[in-house]
């Protein structure tokens, strides 16, 4: 497809370990408008990669495929091995930070263990013991264990998104999908969010996928960018794929890549440009 | 005044076996209600068991001209009236005009049917605002089968229920189908909402399926803890207020709506003294 695309490949194919994410040849169309297609990519374990791209190109929609939640156009989606089905336990999930309800009857501890075994039936009464341990050893991994007997409602959003990335992570999945968990968060959290997701695939080796509008907090520690715009999508490192060129024939009109300091500033992309910080609509 | 604390009469009339009746269908209703209450509060429904307790009396009321029995009448409509929120109001912005439109119809049709039936008023009255002493053995029978079904369904999809209440979009992430949950959850609520209206009544049926729950989920927001605190608080309510209903003859509503409401109160007062003893620590 592109250069970009072709070192990505090499990099995720080959000897290395089989990837637990793999996309091949996927369409996702809405009538007769196509989000993306011809899309191949491979997410190796351990490997995080963020989804950037302007509102209503399509990264909430991949997350959809490969939770289950929305068949593709055409093409395959495979999740460590076997095809992307609703409810697999191999996957975490965290979404976008939302106003919770303050006066909500649910502690932290509580919607971190609905992490853990929320989707069964009954009381499950007879786990109690199991679930107890996996949720305070999920809430010690995130620093959420202080504030795990409060009211969720009451947390400011930074807490939340703590319980959110544990809520994710207490299944021990495999892959790992984050819905722009930095929205509305500062930057302090944000970079503590991030970081939580990073070391995460460093050390369990999961593979992860990071849809944001937040780049700056991300960038450092991301091994390749997914960028969709319009139909057209780019594959790659950072450095290929955040250059003024590369943006530019994505997006079909001029866009600046501005370095300052560690910071990149993405100027001239429409409805994605300014600080890369738009408002996303749920 | 003396009367409300006439002690002999109260023992009296607990003798009597329309009283000891009534005392068991409350408690009965007390455990149901406060079982669901809190999931009723973290899903927002107050108005749709409103609505669905209208029609569970336009059921009622239905039964009662046919010569049917009135509980049967009221548990076939609150059903009905379940399904036909879960269906027309799916969307979120839809469903509170939905429930309004729905509840409006049924009980001008609730009253049209109480209007053609001839028999006695004071049976018309009772399926508004209840009249607890008319629960026979065979409606006593009906009240604890539909209730074992409800609480025996709530345990099956308890977790399930309460994640895709708490956290929508997660659960349905982890394969909840939050989808068929909904108006399964409505029909559990039309069943309860059913078993009060012949209790407290249609218009009264939010004091043990709405506020047991809001009271509880003020003072914990452990989902476990709320639960059995609703459960208790709608016990109180319900057969306490039976209790002290029986030595003034007055009807049981008031005082099960009122202890309700007291309880609620103190649950408030509890939550704000103990959040102005953090903000001062």
């Amino acid at each position: 497809m592109s250069e970009a695309t072709t070192v990505a490949e090499a990099r995720a194919g080959g000897a290395g370990p089989s990837p637990l994410v793999r996309l091949r040849a996927a369409r996702l169309a809405y009538g007769s408008r196509v989000l993306w297609d011809g899309l191949d990519l491979d997410v190796a374990p351990g490997e995080f990669l963020a989804v950037l791209g302007p509102n209503g190109s399509g990264k909430t929609s991949l997350m959809r495929v490969l939770l289950g939640l929305r068949p593709l156009t055409s093409g395959t989606v495979e999740i460590g091995g076997e095809p992307a089905h609703r409810g697999s336990r191999r996957i975490g999930y965290v979404p976008q930070q939302r106003a919770v309800d303050p006066t909500l009857a649910v502690r932290g501890r509580d919607l971190v263990g609905l992490g853990w075994d929320g989707h069964h039936w009954g009381l499950g009464l007879r786990g109690r013991r199991e679930r107890r341990r996996r949720v305070d050893a999920a809430l010690a991994a995130v620093g959420a264990t202080r504030y795990a007997n409060q009211p969720v409602g009451l947390l400011s959003g930074g807490e939340q998104q703590r319980l959110r990335v544990a809520q994710a992570l207490v299944g021990d999945p495999d892959v790992l999908l984050c819905d722009e968990p930095l929205l509305s968060l500062d930057l302090a959290h944000q970079r503590v969010v991030s970081e939580l997701v990073a070391r995460r695939a460093r050390e369990h080796g999961t593979a992860v996928l990071f849809v944001t509008h937040e780049i700056n907090p991300v960038l450092p520690l991301v091994d390749r960018v997914l960028y969709l715009v319009n139909g057209r999508f780019r594959i790659g490192p950072p450095d290929e794929v955040m250059t003024s060129e590369t943006l530019t024939e994505l997006y079909g009109t001029p866009v600046q890549v501005v370095r300052v300091g560690d910071r990149i500033i993405v100027a001239g992309a429409e409805n994605g440009g300014g600080q890369h910080h738009v408002q996303e609509t749920p | 005044m003396t009367r409300f604390l006439d002690l002999s009469a109260t023992l009296d009339l607990l003798g009597y076996d329309f009283v000891q009746h009534a005392l068991l269908a409350a408690a009965v209703l007390g455990l149901v209600s406060g079982a669901l209450a809190p999931l009723v509060v973290a899903r927002q429904m107050s108005f749709a068991v409103h609505g669905t307790a209208e029609l569970a009396f336009t059921g009622g009321a239905a039964a009662l001209l046919l010569g049917w029995s009135v509980g049967a009448g009221a548990l076939a409509g609150a059903v009905v009236a379940a399904l036909l929120l879960g269906l027309l109001g799916q969307r979120d912005g839809e469903r509170d005009s939905v429930i309004g439109v729905v509840l409006s119809f049924g009980l001008g049709l609730g009253v049209l049917l109480l209007w053609l039936y001839p028999g006695r008023a004071a049976n018309k009255f009772s399926l508004l605002v209840g009249q607890i002493v008319g629960v026979d053995s065979t409606d006593l029978a009906l009240l604890a089968g539909a209730a074992l079904v409800v609480l025996v369904v709530l345990a099956v999809v308890y977790r399930p229920l309460l994640f895709s209440s708490v956290d929508p979009a997660v659960a349905v992430a982890r394969g909840v189908p939050a989808r068929a949950l909904s108006p399964l959850f409505a029909v559990l609520v039309g069943v309860a909402t059913a078993l009060g209206v012949q209790t407290v009544g249609a218009l009264l049926v939010l004091a043990l399926m709405v506020t047991p729950g809001a009271a509880a989920t003020r003072v914990t927001a452990n989902p476990v803890l709320a639960t059995v605190l609703a459960v208790v608080f709608a016990e109180v309510a319900a057969v306490g207020g039976i209790l002290l209903s029986l030595a003034p003859g007055v009807p049981v509503s008031g005082f099960v709506t009122g202890i309700s409401f007291l309880i609620y109160l103190a649950c408030r007062g509890v939550a704000a003294t103990r959040r102005r003893r953090v903000a001062a620590a």
